[in-house]
């Protein structure tokens, strides 16, 4: 049954469903929404969990993480700073091939401060080895929430759930939230076989000498490929079960014959669909939403980017002294197969910059340029900047 | 039978005998009269079997577990480096939500306990976490090499206190961790040392039965950081014990219930020069250094009293016959 729920309300109630033990978090705008909801919930008995509002982010990637080993479903959830600080532990959650489930309520990272909404912060944690997917509105980020339990068990993988910060976490959508029954019928109990048991001691984090550690980052990065088909098999499975699909790895809008394209991560997505509708005369143009950043979908994507001349790629994340983050692998994947390819890198939003539909119409122009720039930053206002500054673009 | 042969069987074989629970395993890498892996060792076997233990980076940790081979014979995980107290608290909590009555126990040097861990450790007292805290204090960073802590005593010479023409060692005094640690109002919060196996053993018995947040400093003291024979370490212990130095003392909530008292206090000077990490205090014939050992007198005096550690009598558990006592050949406790 559809509800109007806020984004953090709805991805609060999803995870409720999937009936984590022990809750920890530590709040920061624009997560906070989500934790405050949860704690509703246990309050109010309609969630039987551990809720440690711990002293930092640091500690609630900490207690999740012992809670995991010691046998417990945990959730936590964080964004920006908080996500940075968690960076330690993210690593060692991945490393030790912890499931857990986490929602980074996407914002950009300090400084400059700004509570707004871009993707610096997971994609800063882009390399600590967990799975990261990107939600293009709430209905998916619940139903992403909820494929993540059973997608993080199976792998034996930490998953980190993105969603933008307010876009997403603070906009009010009709949204279905999923019978318990359907989620009890997805979703088994947790059982993590390596949980620490006073029967059978292990030992947990040890330390990896050169003769092992390759080896170790080698299974490591064996299975986050093979979470591939996880990811995929799960969206299928809650699509039997809810009738709603989110993707898998990545989906495709628009004409299979589109020469133009253009891929995004998050809830720009929407945006950009309907912004093809308000601007009907530019040519055709497909929108890819690239839903698993990691592990990154190199042949769908391959196969999504079929018959492109153009792809547009919309960075909500910045590597400077570089560009953009995510076209470079794009490129990278598309070289094999699409060379004459021509991969244009754009930020978009940082810092919570407005995306309006006319962002749509600037793409297409850019890239008519006889040499399109392959990165820009759109929308940069020179004047707002000290005299000494200009130029630089 | 031959009655002859039977008295021939020696105590020490019946000890070894008997079987007892050993949470910790020869075949570490420990150095050579490490004093953290015999209070480690004491500490698991009083705790038992049913135990789960989070350890920070640090020695203990690195000489337990070169994989694939691990010492520990209970369930044990490390992180990291300063979230021992939050992993041993997402561990209770995971196991009340169990319904489990395991208990948690978290391991930190002390730098991993007074400095870079404290945030975690505060956090996990305040919620009032079911855990066992140790703090295996061997007063400075000694697996990266013996850098100073915020538990360094002070004028010990560490790598990141040298002495020098302007420096008598560490400038700052150790920190008063237990204080600190029980004025978040903790049910049980204790030193000890590895000079007191059995004060060990009692502290860790009387902690593991209390419900709630509780906490034990061991004193251990590490040849290679301290600079003194691997054979003395138990001696250099007893010495820090003896002199004031380091006072042995058990408090509930803030309150002093308890203390090691010292029947014969000895100059901190006998303690100091069994120790090449004090060395520049004896060296020279610098004014400072007799300033400075005036100052680490001081500092044990003040200990006594402020503790109220002068025995006045004989007593059986003060700071010479604790250990040394024997009930029907046993050791007491
Ligand atoms: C965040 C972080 N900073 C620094 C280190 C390096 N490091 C590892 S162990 C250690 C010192 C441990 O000292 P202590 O806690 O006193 O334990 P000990 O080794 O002396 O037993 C340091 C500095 C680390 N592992 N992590």
């Amino acid at each position: 049954m559809l509800k109007a729920l806020e984004g953090s309300q709805a991805i609060a109630q999803a995870v409720a469903s999937c009936r984590p033990q022990v809750v920890a978090a530590y709040p920061i705008t624009p997560q906070t929404h989500i934790v405050e909801n949860i704690a509703k919930l246990v309050a109010n008995g309609k969630m039987h969990c551990e809720m440690v509002s711990v002293e930092s982010e640091f500690s609630a990637a900490s207690v999740v993480l012992g809670a995991a080993c010691a046998g417990s479903r945990t959730y936590t959830a964080s964004a920006s700073q908080g996500i940075l600080l968690m960076a330690e532990v993210l690593y060692n959650i991945a490393g030790m091939r912890i499931p857990m489930v986490m929602t980074c309520a996407n914002r950009a990272v300090s400084a400059p401060i700004s509570i707004w909404n871009d993707q610096q912060d997971s994609m800063a944690v882009r390399d600590a080895g967990w799975i990261q997917l990107y939600c293009a509105d709430n209905q998916d980020a619940v139903d992403t929430t909820i494929q993540a339990y059973r997608i993080a068990e199976r792998t034996e993988l930490p998953v980190m759930v993105c969603v933008d910060g307010f876009t997403l976490t603070h906009t009010l959508e009709p949204i279905d939230i999923p019978e318990q029954a359907m989620v009890d019928q997805f979703l088994p109990a947790f059982n993590f076989k390596r949980a620490l048991n006073p029967a059978q001691p292990t030992s947990m984090g040890t330390l990896v000498s050169p003769d092992f550690f390759p080896e170790a980052r080698y299974s490591h990065h064996q299975a986050l490929l093979h979470a591939a088909d996880e990811i995929v098999a799960a969206d299928a499975d809650w699509a039997k079960i809810s009738g709603r699909a989110s993707g898998g790895l990545l989906s495709i809008d628009g004409p299979d014959d589109a020469k133009i394209g253009i891929l995004t991560l998050g809830s720009v997505y929407g945006t950009l669909v309907e912004a093809r509708e308000e601007y009907p005369d530019l040519p055709a143009t497909k929108i890819i939403n690239l839903r698993a950043f990691r592990p990154f979908p190199v042949a769908a994507l391959c196969e999504a980017c079929q018959g492109l001349t153009d792809l547009i790629v919309l960075e909500r994340a910045l590597s400077p002294g570089y560009g953009g983050i995510v076209a470079p692998e794009v490129q990278a994947s598309l070289t094999s197969v699409h060379a004459a390819t021509r991969v244009h890198s754009f930020a978009v939003g940082l810092g919570g910059r407005d995306i309006p539909l006319e962002i749509y119409r600037k793409l297409h122009r850019r890239i008519q340029l006889e040499e399109p720039a392959p990165f820009t930053i759109i929308d940069v206002e020179l004047e707002r900047l000290p005299v000494e500054d200009y130029g630089v673009e | 039978m031959n009655t002859e042969k039977n008295s021939a069987i020696s105590i020490e074989q019946l000890r070894r005998n008997q079987p007892r629970f050993e949470g910790i395993k020869s075949g570490h890498r420990a150095c050579l009269g490490c004093g953290q892996a015999l209070a480690a060792r004491l500490v698991t076997e009083a705790a038992g079997p049913d135990v789960v233990v989070a350890n920070a980076t640090g020695c203990l940790e690195i000489f337990t577990t070169p994989w694939p081979e691990s010492a520990w014979h209970i369930p044990w995980m490390h992180s990291v480096f300063e979230n021992a107290g939050a992993i041993a608290s997402g561990m209770e909590a995971a196991l009340k939500a169990q319904g489990k009555s395991t208990k948690v126990l978290a391991f930190g040097g002390d730098g991993g306990t007074f400095d870079i861990g404290f945030q975690a450790i505060s956090g996990m007292l305040e919620r009032g976490h079911n855990v066992l805290y140790v703090c295996f204090d061997n007063e400075a960073y000694m697996n990266t090499g013996i850098q100073r802590s915020s538990s360094t005593p002070h004028a010990a010479m560490t790598t990141t206190s040298p002495p020098g023409s302007e420096r008598m060692g560490k400038r700052h005094l150790k920190k008063d961790i237990l204080t600190i640690v029980a004025a978040h109002h903790i049910p049980y919060a204790a030193t000890t040392s590895i000079a007191y196996p059995s004060d060990i053993r009692k502290k860790v018995r009387r902690a593991m039965d209390i419900e709630g947040p509780t906490f034990i400093h061991i004193h251990c003291p590490c040849p290679l950081g301290w600079g003194h024979d691997g054979a003395n370490s138990i001696k250099v212990a007893r010495l820090a014990v003896q002199t004031g130095l380091f006072p042995v003392i058990e408090l509930e909530r803030t309150e002093l219930i308890g203390s090691m008292p010292i029947r014969h206090p000895k100059p901190v000077v006998e303690y100091l020069k069994m120790q090449q990490r004090f060395r520049h205090l004896f060296t020279t014939k610098d004014a400072r250094a007799r300033e400075e050992l005036e100052h680490i007198q001081a500092l044990a005096d003040h200990n006594i009293k402020h503790f109220n550690l002068q025995g006045d009598t004989m007593d059986a558990l003060d700071s010479d016959g604790a250990d040394t006592v024997r009930r029907g050949g046993m050791r007491w406790a």
